[in-house]
């Protein structure tokens, strides 16, 4: 379908497809809006006609640069408009990688420490539980990822602003309930009600570290985080590598697939180095110190390999320290035999971490869930 | 209404926006839809609600959110006390007629109702319609913006004992955000949105004249210098407009009229406002960045 250039209608929608086309998420509603703007300011000048756009079409700070890109190239005419929505194709890139590489790390595979009494019944789940992610195939990969669903992270309860009906007859009375109560006595307010502090889950915040060194378990602990933000609403989760890419919207739809493979494109420096205390400080500045991080549970999944400043990276995790509720590290490398956190960035780390714990297998993914909600 | 009589009224009434912001602004009041502003803190968000307010001579409704605001604090709330009174005094008098349930309806009247700022804002009556300022809107929770949503998608509100309040003119609603978490799709959806950045050298130098008129425009100039160059040393938190206008009336209080390194020094704690922030800036000393704030303003 070719529509002439001249139908102004046709260049807006053409030109709302093209944002589409370049990633940004533009509801429908907002094409009609952002018509409607455009014949507010006249659309004669081709900067208010961007700022209109801009107002009604984009919605994060992050998509700014795209739709600069796609404005510059559809209104200066660089590119024709695109007419038809392109079939998007997701590359699976962590999947795509894993049978190749990723050589088992650690041979001792703990399933051996299950007494063999205790499993009557053969059951891949109870063999899946305790093997060491780096040595697991594809298939397998894929069953533990369904087991993750089942894990339900939440975090620790607190105490909310909000106030529900007690049935104790103790706390703040519910002067709201007695009125309505006393009505059914003649007005005669017999019976008193009250109420207590609500309880909420604690947001819980993932950074998983996506260098090469942590690249056997990242895959799979990006599919815990992916299980994670899935199961519950508050669930934030950041890749962490050279740079800081938050992936929450990515991991948020259903289909595992799908939401590993937009991951995946939204992660450029996958498997790059690490430079955690650049890392968590971008995650401090932009998001953790302004309100993400306070109160929350923070978990760092990371081997502490960090080719970074030691001392930024101390800096950074006593400012995590001291807003957050917890601060958990988990450390697939700490399930081996004789490990000591040596390795500068974890040295640095350490002081300011709460909770040491593997998560190096389903098993201690579990017990991580606990220290989670503890 | 053009886009130019926006920006100038925005100036009249002090404030000066740049031009994204008076599209964004404009559009808002054209297309009667809320805008939503996000932005760091300091760079004059809030403030945007309130000039608007100064200019159309409305009134200016604002709801600060926090964690936990519910529809009792946020739309209305009966008034207990008084319903309490006023069913001891139905009973002493022996005044009810119609039995339990006309009490009822007495009780669930206007007459006890208690307007919290949403359904002021839907209610207001004669006048311009007001400018209604929901402030930090992500501080509040989920189940809070899904309230929201349902006001500002109908402009009504329905109390469940009385009925629907419908805005005959529905108010000009301004809502912000500190992007401490991702405000729902939902609701950006129903919105316009514009990230407000911090103001470039010479805006600032005017925010800050405009302002604070008492202060030199040397002074003005140099403080505007000084604190650009602090947002590119990579702080905890860079200082905002706000900060720039207080530093600047803070030396003019102390009867300069020009920056120097030992003024900086006893008036850094009204521009940084980390511990660690002010030993940044200190570490390669202040001589030298007042110096270049000097010829920056120069210029």
């Amino acid at each position: 379908m070719t529509a002439p250039a001249s139908a102004p209608e046709h260049v807006l929608v053409g030109f709302v497809r093209s944002l589409r086309r370049a990633g940004l998420a533009v509801p429908v509603g907002s094409t009609v809006v952002f018509a409607e703007a455009v014949a507010a300011v006249g659309g004669t000048d081709i900067r208010q006609v961007y700022w209109a756009g801009r107002t009604t079409l984009v919605t994060r700070p992050e998509d700014v640069a795209v739709y600069d890109r796609v404005f510059g190239a559809v209104w200066r005419g660089l590119t024709p408009v695109v007419e038809s929505i392109a079939t998007e194709t997701f590359t699976l890139l962590m999947d795509a990688e894993d049978e190749a590489d990723a050589p088992p790390t650690e041979e001792d595979d703990d399933d051996g420490l299950e007494g063999p009494t205790l499993v009557v019944r053969f059951s891949p789940h109870e063999v899946l539980r305790h093997k060491d992610f780096a040595a697991y195939s594809h298939a397998e990969l894929d069953e533990a990822h369904r087991l993750m669903a089942d894990l339900h992270l939440a975090g620790a309860l607190r105490r909310s602003r909000r106030r529900r009906p007690s049935r104790h007859s103790r706390g703040h009375p519910d002067v709201r309930r007695t009125v309505r109560h006393a009505l059914r006595t003649g007005g005669e307010a017999l019976e008193r009600r009250y109420t207590e502090p609500d309880e909420r889950p604690r947001r819980v915040v993932l950074l998983c570290d996506v260098s090469g060194s942590m690249e056997p378990y990242a895959r799979a602990l990006l599919r815990f985080a992916h299980a994670a933000v899935v199961g519950r609403a508050r669930v934030e989760a950041f890749a962490l590598g050279t740079r800081l890419t938050r992936i929450t919207r990515e991991l948020s739809s259903r289909d595992p697939d799908t939401a590993m493979g937009q991951a995946g494109l939204a992660v450029a420096d996958w498997s790059g180095g690490t430079r955690l205390g650049e890392g968590l400080r971008r995650f401090n500045d932009q998001w953790g110190v302004r309100g993400m991080a306070r109160g929350a549970v923070v978990v760092i999944l990371s081997d502490g390999w960090d080719r970074g400043d030691p001392d930024e990276l101390a800096e950074q995790m006593a400012r995590l320290h001291r807003v957050a509720h917890r601060v958990v590290w988990v450390n697939p490398l700490k399930a081996s035999p004789g490990y000591e956190p040596l390795a500068r960035g974890m040295a640095a780390a350490l002081p300011y971490v709460d909770e040491f714990v593997e998560g190096h297998s389903l098993a201690s993914l579990e017990v991580l869930g606990q220290v989670i909600s503890r | 209404m053009q886009l130019d009589d926006v920006s100038r009224a925005l100036a009249d009434h002090g404030y000066l926006a740049d031009e994204g912001l008076t599209t964004a602004i404009f559009l808002a009041l054209e297309l009667r839809r809320p805008l939503l502003l996000e932005g760091e803190a300091g760079v004059g968000k809030t403030e945007v609600a309130k000039v608007l307010a100064r200019w159309t001579g409305a009134e200016l409704i604002r709801l600060q959110c926090y964690e936990g605001i519910d529809v009792a604090q946020a739309v209305y709330e009966w008034d207990y006390s008084r319903q309490l009174l006023h069913l001891r005094a139905a009973e002493a008098t022996g005044e009810v007629t119609g039995g339990a349930e006309a009490l009822e309806d007495e009780l669930y009247s206007e007459r006890f109702l208690v307007r919290r700022p949403l359904l002021q804002a839907l209610t207001q009556g004669d006048g311009p319609p007001p400018v209604l300022l929901i402030d930090e809107v992500d501080r509040a929770d989920d189940e809070f913006e899904a309230f929201l949503l349902e006001i500002l998608a109908e402009y009504a509100v329905t109390v469940p004992e009385l009925g629907t309040f419908r805005a005959e003119v529905p108010p000009v609603v301004i809502i912000t955000s500190n992007r401490t978490r991702d405000v729902h799709d939902a609701l950006k959806r129903r919105c316009l949105y514009h990230w407000v950045e911090h103001p470039d050298f010479d805006r600032e130098v005017a925010i800050v004249r405009l302002r604070a008129p008492a202060v030199s425009e040397t002074l003005a100039r140099q403080v505007s210098a000084a604190t650009e160059a602090f947002r590119g040393l990579g702080l905890y938190k860079p200082p905002g407009v706000a900060e720039t206008i207080d530093w600047a009336m803070a030396l003019h209080a102390l009867g300069r009229s020009e920056l120097d390194a030992g003024a900086v020094d006893v008036t850094l704690g009204t521009v940084l406002k980390y511990r660690e922030d002010q030993e940044r800036a200190r570490r390669d000393g202040l001589a030298p960045l007042v110096a270049a704030a000097r010829e920056r303003a120069g210029s």
